[in-house]
């Protein structure tokens, strides 16, 4: 019974963002939202027959059939509306067609979905929201918890970004062949926030990060195939991907929410994962391009191989000059100085520490409690307190207290 | 033992933003409901649900849409009981799901 339950909300999971993208494809975005209300009232019919009489033997054909008596019935009636009283009105859809649930065109219509979300138009965290809701299916509450904030600010944020997709007229439509490269970068960098939003949101929910994750790495999956979209950028972004959430198993274990990188057990690294990023890995080096994913994926290899070699750390901190060249941020800046660290020692990398000056930055501080450990143990101590104080959620809070009483 | 239709009346849900949780928590409440007629062996028929849509004709050719498609209770769906009484059918109808969100069950027995 439970197993039912289940396959109910996996197939909300499944179903949900194809049946939108192709009736949004058939009417058009601007009737996105109706689309929604068409597929969520199918979803609350399947729960009350299917409680009632037990799943059907082929639930996905289930709810195509009713989605396409749902949509047929308001279109019908609509059509009603708009050849009595406003008869001058010609916005294209002057019959009924049967809307087509194949599986050549459920893939169309979510490929062009990805492209019409991910439209620079639209605010990056307001792309990540409707991607959310949209491409993945999640309920608003859920997008409001990942984002550790209410419904409201979620609803009216998706209601300006679907507003943005009407006033902007963007359609459902992939761009055409030389424009792919150039919009392509906006779609992947939408997946990389999407992933990165579950990896490290500050929500406590564990379920519910693992699931943007694996979601990001679908979205990232859908594009590959599709030849046009199956860029080694594409790949190297699921290399990298792939990589992290091969540690989702380590990082959590009974009530210890984060457990960091030194302290996992490599052998609860998910190792088939581990596969799948080397695979995607090998098929991003086609080609001449070097995208930030490409660094970061090897970068994020190298992690998965836990012991330190002074191979592993040198060519840890070339990637992250790299990077830097192509891609500041002060996190990379961050990272880079680590490796630096490895590398050359607590002198050098505290050298260059002093200058970066990030001092709003609680893992600024941690780094520097790192490079002072040996040195100087009471800046050790007093960068720590700093970090202590700037830390944003509980839990790290706590483990930089641990820290601190650890040192004496 | 007599039979007994169950006719559900429920508001039409406003729940298009609902979670996939919450259709799930949906699901298990008719199923659990049902269950328990079904684990009295007092289940006689599964029914049908009604779709939202559809019309109504009225005497002199009027068709509409139904006044069911505005209206706060619509018909949307029915299951059959066995049962030795309207008190015992009515019984079985607590619990129902449809109660949760202010809709009713009528409960009417057949001509023997």
């Amino acid at each position: 019974m439970e197993k039912e339950h289940e396959s109910l909300k996996r197939l909300f999971q499944q179903e949900f963002s194809k049946m939108v993208a192709v009736i949004s494809k058939r009417y058009g975005l601007e009737h996105i939202e109706l689309a929604e209300d068409i597929v969520s009232e199918t979803f609350l019919l399947a729960a009350e027959t299917w409680g009632i009489k037990g799943v059907p033997p082929n639930p996905a054909a289930w709810l195509y059939l009713v989605a396409k008596q749902k949509t047929i019935h308001h279109f019908r009636r609509n059509k009603i509306l708009e050849t009595t009283v406003i008869p001058e009105l010609t916005s294209g859809i002057n019959e009924v067609e049967e809307l087509n649930f194949s599986q050549e065109n459920i893939r169309d219509s979510q490929l062009q979905m990805i492209f019409a979300i991910c439209n620079p138009a639209i605010a990056a965290e307001a792309q990540i929201g409707l991607a959310l809701r949209i491409l993945c299916g999640f309920g608003i509450g859920e997008i409001a918890e990942a984002f550790l904030t209410n419904k409201e600010t979620i609803n009216k944020r998706l209601f300006r970004a679907k507003e943005k997709l009407r006033t902007e007229n963007i359609r459902m439509e992939l761009p055409p062949e030389n424009e792919i490269i150039r919009r392509i970068d906006n779609v992947l960098l939408i997946i990389y926030l999407l992933f990165n939003e579950g990896y490290y949101s500050k929500t406590n929910d564990q379920i519910l990060r693992r699931d943007l994750c694996l979601e990001a790495l679908r979205l990232g999956t859908m594009l590959t195939a599709y030849e046009r979209t199956n860029l080694p950028k594409t790949n190297a972004l699921l290399a990298l991907m792939c990589f992290h959430a091969s540690r989702f198993n380590a990082r959590q274990s009974g009530d210890n929410p984060v457990i960091l990188y030194e302290e996992q057990n490599e052998k609860r690294w998910d190792s088939a994962l581990i596969g799948q990023g080397l695979y995607f890995l090998n098929l991003s080096a086609r080609g001449n391009e070097i995208s930030p994913y490409h660094l970061e994926a090897r970068i994020a290899y190298w992690h998965c191989m836990k012991e330190d070699t002074a191979e592993k750390w040198e060519d840890i901190l070339q990637l992250y000059d790299k990077l830097l060249l192509i891609n500041y941020s002060p996190s990379v800046a961050l990272n880079r100085i680590f490796a630096l660290y490895k590398v050359k020692g607590s002198p050098a990398a505290l050298a260059e520490a002093e200058k970066l000056k990030l001092e709003d930055n609680h893992f600024y501080f941690l780094l520097l409690a790192e490079l002072y450990k040996d040195p100087d143990p009471g800046k050790a101590k007093s960068s720590l307190e700093k970090a202590c104080a700037l830390a944003k959620t509980l839990t790290e809070k706590q483990k930089i207290r641990e820290r601190i009483n650890r040192l004496g | 033992m007599n039979e007994f239709i169950f006719l559900f009346r429920q508001p039409n849900y406003g729940l298009s933003n609902a979670s996939p949780a919450e259709m799930e928590a949906i699901s298990k409440k008719w199923k659990d409901w049902i269950g328990s007629i079904e684990a009295q062996g007092k289940l006689s028929s599964h029914g049908q649900q009604l779709s939202a849509d559809g019309k109504v004709l009225k005497a002199g050719g009027v068709i509409t849409d139904g006044p069911f498609v505005e209206i706060r209770e619509r018909l949307g769906g029915y299951i059959v009981v066995t049962a030795g009484s309207l008190d015992e059918a009515t019984t079985l109808a607590h619990g129902c799901p449809v109660l949760d969100v202010n809709g009713s069950v009528e409960i009417r027995p057949f001509y023997a």
